[in-house]
């Protein structure tokens, strides 16, 4: 399999526009003449497909919810970057590329990178053009917050719920051009299967999840936005439809997928509180600026944090990483948890926790003005636990939270397969072994209104004139058919478990093996553990009720199957990166002091696996990875 | 820690047509640390144990933001935790041996597809109609150009925190939408960008409500069943700018 990146020559600095200007356009009167699909109606997808209704394109847009406004971008909570510098505290567009690439552990692509932090100030512009109530400082300026990884304020943000606001922004962009009839949507959709015809993209396999009737719509391209695959591990932050099979059924018509090991363990969640837990809710990491971490020094303390003294506290964050602290990265302040909460000093009733306390910023600034920067997450962690964050310190502890891997794509954001692209979380492009806090609302609204509609006529242009394969096509024909085999077939093994039970069980595998800390050893057990396992989902499911209503265990069947086979490509490719880099902890790797230990003379590259039929069995490819620019350093927060 | 034994009422039905009716269920040793929902979650794994088709309810982020949860619970929208949606509400708030009542939220502009779940896009096709600021993507002036007092920014986001849940249709007497459309218009319309739409906004999106949904009659009963508990203000604010846009848009409401 060739990959080829496609980096535009010049200086980092100026790649961006020089590609802008060569490639192909399609003039507006011309554009209605091409259909483009988009399945996903989060930040990446909403954007696209409304910058691509407006720009004069066809646009058919795919949702599983309800609505497009529901899409997970939507609980985001604590903010997104921008280099604007209005804090003028020496941020600048190379600070912030400088930041990622160095936060990504160096295992980014440098060029997507810069092109991030050059569209991050429009995306500000765009936004608030558009009615998002970003916060502002009583003389009317926006006001900016700080956020693990960076040194300076380039935060910008929305009380505790940026994604919300940022979503709702977009979900309105989006209907305006429903309403305008340049975009058809599609709701209560799932993608089924993508369809590939003479090596290119020709359009998808869709089911109606209230009826289960299966369609196929075709077009000149389509684009993927449909986030990332945390819920692989079952218990994640993320919404509880959150899923592989979008990706992971392009993967099986030719995508590359990238980096699969690369997940982000968010440090600040609240921790586990007993086996039924459907799903772990996330605690703001901006929390972190005012929060101190701690734990108690003795692993046999008993008495509760406020009468435990400043002496017998053990501030680890600010105690190893002095000149970041509380405000160390995610993959960082995570580890750091887990080494404290494993020698036996956690917190809470099950021990599985540390404590972040306000006390100090309360007792500095006062309970009001905490009140109004964190009101609404205070309020939501004391719905849960029934404690107050005013009174004593939350009680946290790291949980997976995002997939930097995804679908492998070039510059212009196509996947392995032409017409194929990929947007947001659901492509591996920008973050490298670990994402930024704020990174990930600035990295799908670049690639939705920035990216994708200046890239995508370089590949349409040429097609001026043609039109879609025909949906009646054999091979459209033969994906239907496959996926009715498909859903028939789950509903027919009549065996003795749900799909629920088997994905808590996938879940705990990944976690114990493929989770914060991996071995050789662990991740050879979870390789012979999961096909097992799949085995008998194959022959031990139980579906109740019928294909042909609404019928949400038959929803999940398909994606639990399609995350057996994702989670064996994930193991292969932790197993297979011998070093340690961001997210991506082998035990074998570290060094005396316990820290990440990079090897970047053989793992300097991205690993893009190719499907051949067997999910055991995936080759991997590889795109080296150069760094010009920002270079290769031991990556310090101390 | 402790363990609940509770009885499900529970609204079942088939499909859009179909007769609906309520069964019984029983859910024994529920710990009340449980979400609502995890109950649900349990409730629907023993089902599926004994051969017999899950409840089929609307849900996705259990975080309270992402609005696609619902339920009458003992008949208030979300249940009987102020501010709360119902996926943040737990079971510590019931007792044992407590009879539960769950039912979609019913309003017309709100059809029943199956058993839980209800189709709430008669919202997305106000929002269609004006529920925005037209501002292409490309030529957006720098965000610091126009100051917004932050009480206005503030105030406005006080109304956009709406996760279109349809609560306040649920609760209202009238099945009616004025505080969804009031403060979508409000987070709009109170904004300096949104000056140059703000009578022709108001028009569109209240016009479209009235043809899905009953009309007001200042119940204030939206406001108490809200997750996120937005002001009936707002509505006022909605019905001046109505009333004005009548004016300011030249088209008497007789001429129509």
């Amino acid at each position: 399999m060739e990959l080829n990146s496609k980096i535009p020559e010049g200086p980092i600095a100026e790649k961006w526009t020089n590609y802008k200007f060569d490639r192909k356009l399609v003039n507006p009167a011309n554009r209605r003449k091409y259909d483009i699909i988009v399945v996903g109606t989060g930040l990446a997808g909403g954007a696209a497909a409304a910058t691509l209704g407006e720009q004069g394109y066809n646009v058919k847009a795919f949702t599983f919810h309800d609505s497009p406004r529901r899409a997970h971008s939507i609980a985001a909570q604590g903010g997104i970057n921008a280099a604007k510098n209005y804090k003028g505290d020496g941020d600048s567009v190379y600070r912030l590329f400088y930041d990622t690439v160095k936060g990504g552990d160096f295992r980014a692509r440098e060029a997507n990178v810069y092109r991030l932090a050059e569209e991050s100030v429009r995306i500000i512009d765009q936004m608030t053009a558009q009615g998002v109530p970003f916060a502002r400082e009583y003389g009317g300026l926006l006001d900016n917050r700080s956020f693990g990884g960076a040194q300076v304020s380039r935060t910008f943000y929305a009380r505790g719920q940026t994604g919300q606001q940022l979503l709702l922004g977009v979900y309105q962009q989006l209907e305006r051009q429903i309403g305008l009839g340049n975009v058809a949507l599609y709701n209560r959709t799932e993608l089924v299967d993508v369809v590939v015809v003479d090596g290119r993209a020709a359009g998808i396999v869709v089911r109606d999840l209230l009826t289960g009737e299966l369609a196929s719509h075709s077009a000149h391209a389509v684009v993927l936005a449909t986030g990332g695959y945390s819920n692989a591990f079952f218990l994640s932050t993320n919404a509880m439809a959150c899923n592989v099979t979008a990706a992971w059924r392009a993967h099986r018509k030719g995508a590359a997928f990238a980096n699969p090991c690369y997940t982000q363990i968010h440090p600040t969640c609240i921790p586990q509180s007993d086996d039924f837990q459907s799903k772990l809710t996330l605690m703001s990491e901006s929390l972190r600026n005012d929060g101190r971490i701690w734990c108690p020094k003795d692993p046999d303390e008993t008495r509760s944090p406020e009468l435990i003294p400043e002496e017998d506290r053990d501030y680890y964050l600010e105690r190893r990483y002095p000149s970041f602290g509380n405000l160390a990265p995610r993959d960082i302040a995570s580890r750091a948890a887990k080494i404290v909460v494993d020698e036996g000093k956690g917190v809470g009733p099950l021990k599985n926790g540390v404590y972040l306390d306000f006390a100090d910023a309360i007792g500095r600034l006062g309970e009001d003005t905490i009140r109004e920067r964190y009101g609404n997450l205070f309020e939501m962690y004391e719905r849960i636990t029934d404690e107050s964050p005013y009174q004593q310190p939350m009680r946290i502890y790291p949980a997976v939270h995002y997939t930097m891997g995804g679908l492998w794509v070039d510059y212009e954001l196509m996947t392995t397969v032409p017409g194929l692209y990929a947007a947001g979380e659901a492509n591996f492009s920008d973050h490298g072994a670990n994402r930024l806090g704020a990174s990930a609302l600035m990295q799908g609204l670049a690639d939705g209104y920035f990216v994708l509609p200046n890239t995508i006529s370089n590949y349409l242009a040429p097609q001026l004139g043609t039109t879609p394969v025909p949906t009646d096509h054999p091979e459209f024909k033969a994906a239907e058919a496959a996926a009715t085999e498909r859903f028939a077939g789950y509903l027919a093994i009549g065996g003795t478990r749900s799909p629920d039970s088997f994905h808590q069980e996938l879940g705990k595998i990944m976690w114990d093996y493929c989770g914060m800390e991996r071995t050789k050893q662990g991740l050879e057990k979870a390789l012979s553990e999961i096909p097992a396992l799949h085995e008998e989902f194959r022959k031990d499911l139980r579906v109740t009720g019928s294909g042909t209503s609404t019928n949400q265990t038959l929803e999940k069947a398909g994606r639990v199957d399609d995350f057996f086979e994702l989670a064996q490509v994930m193991c292969l490719d932790a197993l297979t990166r011998e070093e340690s880099c961001g997210g991506h902890f082998r035990a074998e790797h570290q060094t005396d002091e316990g820290e990440a230990e990079r090897d970047d003379d053989h793992f300097a590259e991205v690993a893009a696996w190719e499907w051949t039929g067997d999910p055991s069995k995936p080759i991997r490819n590889t795109e080296p990875l150069t760094f010009d620019n920002v270079h290769l350093a031991v990556r310090s927060y101390k | 820690m402790s363990e609940l034994n509770v009885t499900l009422k529970v609204w079942r039905q088939a499909g859009p047509d179909a007769a609906g009716s309520f069964d019984t269920i029983k859910a024994d040793g529920i710990n009340d640390e449980m979400s609502f929902l995890e109950m649900l979650d349990v409730v629907n794994e023993r089902l599926i144990n004994l051969g017999k088709e899950a409840i089929v309810f609307d849900h996705d982020c259990r975080e309270g933001i992402c609005g696609t949860c619902s339920l009458m619970i003992n008949g208030q929208a979300h249940g009987p935790a102020k501010g709360t949606a119902t996926c943040q509400l737990h079971m510590r708030k019931f007792h044992d041996g407590q009879e539960i009542v769950i039912e979609p939220f019913r309003a017309t502009a709100f059809p029943v597809i199956r058993d839980l779940m209800v189709d709430r896009s008669a919202f997305d096709k106000i929002v269609a109609s004006g529920g925005f600021i037209t501002a292409e993507t490309g030529g957006a002036p720098d965000a610091n150009l126009t100051p917004i007092p932050k009480p206005v920014a503030d105030a406005a986001m006080d109304a956009a925190a709406c996760i279109g849940c349809g609560a306040c249709v649920a609760a209202c007497p009238n099945s009616a939408a004025n505080l969804f459309t009031a403060a979508k218009v409000s987070h709009l319309n109170l904004l300096p960008q949104g000056q140059a739409e703000r009578y022709g906004r108001v028009e569109a999106m209240v016009d479209t409500m009235e043809d899905f949904f009953g009309s007001c009659t200042n119940h204030g009963e939206c406001q108490e069943a809200c997750p996120k508990e937005i002001s009936i203000d707002f509505i006022a604010l909605m019905n001046k700018d109505y009333l004005k846009s009548k004016f300011k848009n030249r088209r008497m409401v007789s001429r129509k």
